[in-house]
């Protein structure tokens, strides 16, 4: 059986995990490709429907990635990241999708170690839960017709 | 404004389960304020819907619409191009929203999505809490501008009962006694001795005892 | 005289007033009522029956309350405003009053929140202070809430409760002289165990001339054990239960428990029967009627004046 190789999003902000993506790339870290990195300005511009559209669409895993508790760049957008992530999770297992799917976590800017260990960990992580189970049905049907 | 809350999703599928087309719409006045069925809400449970049916092999199509006031009647004839084209209508606007669309479209099924909950205030971001009962005849004036009825558990109009302490009523350490903070607001404003008016028996006629009210005005009805 | 009430008989001829009290079972036992009761013969004027205390279903105040009148005692009847509206309210008093049933205690009621029916609906149509007006209204005016005549109106002897121990404290004198202007006769206070907090009540209560409006009945509740005690402390609302009683009672060994428990009810009831304004007592012994006889013998209350 092929290997499952998890779809990851990982919404990184401008200011800390972003430059940390950034120099675990310069430092030669390797971390799974599959990981696709957008970046936001913040981890508090990421709203809860980015997350879930994420998900819906077919990533495996999804990553909100902010700066350190009292670092943020714009004073409290890393902890409303947080409990929006925590809202979902809670939305993710009334629908029972295992809310470990959707993760957050913080560092600064210069640990591109950091990162690239948290996105290996996620990735295995992810790996041991199995596809996401809305991604397998998006393969198996083409997408439905809009109404109207 | 008038707050709701989402009702647990599992309610919710249980009800248009058998649908495959439906319409989702969502009300931009109360329940977008209290953060229960606005624009927001909407996409959200859509989303949560998509990946539930989807998880389990079925597919649903879901229209997102959020007019901007679904108790009333010109809005919701907004629905009226796309209701042919839906097995179901899921509303997340209060009851009042629910049964307007139900009024206007006789022979489509419409389903709430999320629970109607009472008439309150903002108390703190993302903290809602009840202020009015409706009860039809205000006697805020006599009670300092704070409401027992809506605000008192047992409703007592003439003081708190051997159960408040510390400020908190019996019920819950998360309730205010109200007649405490009635009593705090008669003396800010030097009207303590108006605590000891008795505030006579409430005509429950102008609330629910009258059965459903009505308010007419005639000037403007046609 | 305006009633047939004895308590009132009692406490008008200047003895000090003692009552008991009697939860009713939550079943079809009739002899649970009377066994109970005949536990408080001869050593109290009256017999308080709750009306679903604690919010929990029992045998209705009504129908117990007429099983002692089959054994000629005088039950108080006990109404709360939780379960009735004014209609229901009325119907029951008249009906009371039919059977014999004199005496009765107007109160709020526990929230539903604390019994077994959560889930039951609040009618709090009146609170205790419109409830008390009312039934001075069919009493001194024969007529009901509505306005109507009552043919043959009950004259009942209307009592009411007060907590000096609930907050906020200052308005505590207040709530009473609002209850006795709504037509409160007699006042059973929650259970006393910080006597000095009473005192200082007591003294709001004079400063405004209350006590001679009112009859003022001393809450006492003997405590069976340290147990009861920590959990009058800390779960029950509006009790005060200071912290040196608790103690008290953890020190006594626990075979003397119940012993100590009599003997600081006994005196409790002679310190409060020294303050000035204080015309009786409301011994409630919760499941433990028992101890009353001693409580009232040890206190000089017994016998019983005959009125």
């Amino acid at each position: 059986m092929e290997k499952f190789e998890p779809v990851i999003v990982a919404f990184c902000c401008h200011y800390c995990a972003y430059t940390a993506a950034d120099m675990a790339g310069t430092m030669r870290l390797s971390y799974p490709a599959n990981v696709k990195i957008v970046r936001v300005p913040c981890s508090g511009k990421v709203d809860t429907i980015h997350m879930m559209k994420a998900l819906e669409k077919g990533a495996d895993g999804v990553m909100v990635a902010g700066c350190l508790d009292g670092d943020c760049h714009f004073k409290n957008g890393n902890t409303k990241a947080a409990k929006r992530v925590a809202f979902v999770q809670k939305l993710l297992e009334e629908i029972g999708i295992e809310p470990e799917r959707l993760t957050m976590v913080t560092m600064s800017a210069g640990m591109g170690t950091r990162f690239a260990q948290i996105a290996n960990e996620f990735t295995e992580e992810i790996r041991n839960l199995g596809p996401n189970p809305v991604g397998a049905a998006l393969k198996a049907q083409p997408a439905a017709d809009k109404v109207a | 404004m008038i707050t709701a809350e989402r009702k647990p999703l599992a309610e919710i599928i249980d009800s248009i389960d058998d649908c495959r087309r439906v319409l989702l719409v969502g009300c931009n006045e109360c329940v977008t304020v209290c953060s229960a069925g606005g624009r927001k809400e909407v996409a959200m449970l859509a989303s949560a819907l998509q990946m539930d049916f989807m998880k389990r092999g079925k597919t649903l199509e879901i229209r997102e619409m959020t007019l901007e006031r679904q108790c009333d009647p010109e809005y919701v004839e907004q629905l009226a191009p796309f209701i042919g084209q839906v097995d179901a209508v899921l509303s997340m606007a209060c009851g009042c929203g629910v049964q307007e669309v139900v009024r206007r479209f006789r022979d489509k099924r419409i389903y709430p999505a999320v629970n109607t909950k009472f008439m309150g205030a903002t108390e703190r971001p993302g903290v809602w809490a009840e202020r009015c009962h409706g009860c039809g005849n205000c006697m805020l004036g006599l009670t300092g501008g704070i409401c027992p009825i809506a605000r008192c558990s047992k409703r007592l109009l003439n003081g708190p009962c051997g159960g408040s302490s510390g400020g908190k009523c019996e019920v819950s350490d998360d309730i205010d006694c109200v007649w405490q903070l009635i009593w705090d607001r008669m003396k800010e404003l030097g009207i303590e001795d108006r605590y000891e008016e008795i505030i006579e028996a409430k005509d429950w006629s102008t609330e629910r005892g009258g059965g459903p009210r009505k308010i007419v005005r005639e000037d403007l009805a046609q | 005289m305006t009633t047939e009430s004895v308590l009132e008989k009692v406490m008008k001829a200047g003895h000090v007033g003692v009552t008991g009290e009697c939860g009713p079972p939550r079943g079809c036992m009739p002899d649970k009522v009377k066994e109970k009761a005949e536990l408080l013969r001869g050593y109290v004027d009256a017999v308080n029956i709750t009306d679903n205390q604690t919010a929990m279903v029992r045998m209705s105040s009504f129908a117990a309350s007429m099983i002692l009148r089959q054994v000629e005692m005088h039950p108080v009847l006990q109404m709360v405003c939780r379960d009735r509206n004014r209609l229901a309210m009325q119907a029951d008093i008249i009906g009371a009053y039919s059977h014999g049933i004199n005496t009765m205690l107007c109160l709020s009621g526990d929230h539903m929140q604390f019994g077994d029916h959560p889930m039951a609906s609040g009618v709090f149509d009146l609170d205790s202070v419109q409830l008390i007006q009312m039934v001075r209204k069919m009493r001194d005016e024969g007529k009901f809430h509505g306005g109507a005549d009552i043919k043959e109106a009950p004259k009942m002897f209307v009592g009411a409760a007060a907590n000096p121990f609930a907050d906020p404290f200052e308005l505590r004198v207040a709530r009473l002289a609002k209850k006795v202007k709504a037509g409160a006769e007699f006042i059973q206070t929650q259970c006393i165990f910080n006597i000095d907090k009473f005192e200082k009540w007591m003294e709001g209560v004079r400063e405004r001339g209350l006590h001679k409006e009112t009859f003022i009945m001393a809450g006492i509740t003997p405590m069976k054990s340290v147990g009861a005690a920590r959990y009058m402390r800390n779960k029950v609302p509006g009790m005060d239960v200071p912290a040196e009683l608790v103690d008290r009672m953890a020190k006594t060994p626990k075979e003397k428990q119940a012993q100590e428990g009599i003997d600081i009810c006994v005196e409790t009831i002679k310190r409060v029967l020294d303050i000035e304004g204080v015309s009786g007592v409301h011994i409630m012994a919760i499941e433990w009627e028992s101890a009353v006889p001693e409580i009232v013998k040890r206190s000089g209350l017994y016998p019983r004046p005959e009125v």
